[in-house]
């Protein structure tokens, strides 16, 4: 059982500006949730808007990856983008409808939860494949003992257990002293 | 430093779903669109026939040159060309 040292944000990134295509699917792959989840959470935007925002959030981002000024920053980077790219959606749809453009309560608030969420994730991906497949697919995927079990050919009885113990190594790992703190979002 | 209780941390997992796989794979294969395009521009400066035939009919142009006429790639070959 191996746990993984994850290559850290600035690094994938100076990987993409060179023109590693692995790097790029490796950093969609990494923002891909988070990007999902301002647009749908954050910002309720429907599928089908989601859809557009997501794709065009990374086409930009493919396009502007050389002008980041920190490669660190790519986060709050494609953060402050998915919201801008959200907040047009929306008041297009508020125009085509006639409506005053609805104020997106508690978004800063959700934001900073998916930045937390994000950083619990990272945390993840530093665990046995064992354990990050059995987390992702139970709590982010909401997949039942059944089928975790048939997936991953284990009994079902030994599902929960298995949950319990990876749930404290992702502990342990958040609480590493040498880990970084939450971060906060700021601009790229 | 924060302490996460089991709870918290299932909370905090259950609030990043995966977007569809499609979606996700779209965004990885956007390097090889834009080497598509780059290609599709350059010949189309290059050879006037080819160019002609894009105007003409773009989808069909694209496919008998080889390349999948997604509506993203047409979309970025009429606005690289001003068809």
């Amino acid at each position: 059982m191996v746990a993984h040292v994850v290559e850290t944000d600035a690094q994938l990134v100076a990987r993409c500006r060179a023109g590693d295509d692995d790097a790029w699917r490796e950093l969609v792959e990494r923002f891909s949730r988070y990007v999902y989840a301002i647009s749908v959470q954050a910002y309720r935007l429907s599928e089908s808007d989601a859809e557009d925002v997501f794709q065009e959030v990374f086409a930009r981002a493919y396009v502007n990856l050389p002008k980041l000024r920190d490669d660190g920053a790519i986060r709050p980077w494609l953060a402050q983008m998915t919201r801008r790219l959200c907040l047009d959606t929306i008041r297009a749809s508020a125009r085509e409808a006639s409506e005053e453009l609805p104020e997106p309560a508690g978004s800063d608030d959700a934001i900073a939860k998916l930045d937390e969420a994000l950083y619990v994730h990272d945390a993840l991906a530093t665990l046995p494949d064992n354990c990050q497949e059995i987390l992702d697919r139970f709590f982010a995927r909401d997949e039942s003992y059944r089928n975790i079990g048939e997936a991953l050919d284990l009994p079902a009885g030994t599902i929960a257990s298995r949950i319990s113990r990876c749930l404290v190594k992702l502990k342990t790992e958040l609480e590493d002293e040498g880990r970084k703190p939450v971060p906060a979002e700021s601009g790229g | 430093m924060r302490h996460y209780d089991e709870e918290t941390l299932a909370d905090l997992l259950r609030t990043l779903p995966a977007p569809p796989h499609a979606w996700v794979k779209a965004a990885q294969e956007i390097p090889l669109a834009r080497k598509g395009l780059d290609d599709i521009v350059e010949r189309a400066r290059a050879d006037k026939a080819f160019r002609d035939a894009l105007i003409a009919d773009l989808e069909t142009a694209l496919e008998g040159a080889g390349y999948d006429p997604n509506p993203a790639l047409t979309e970025a070959v009429r606005e690289r060309l001003s068809l």
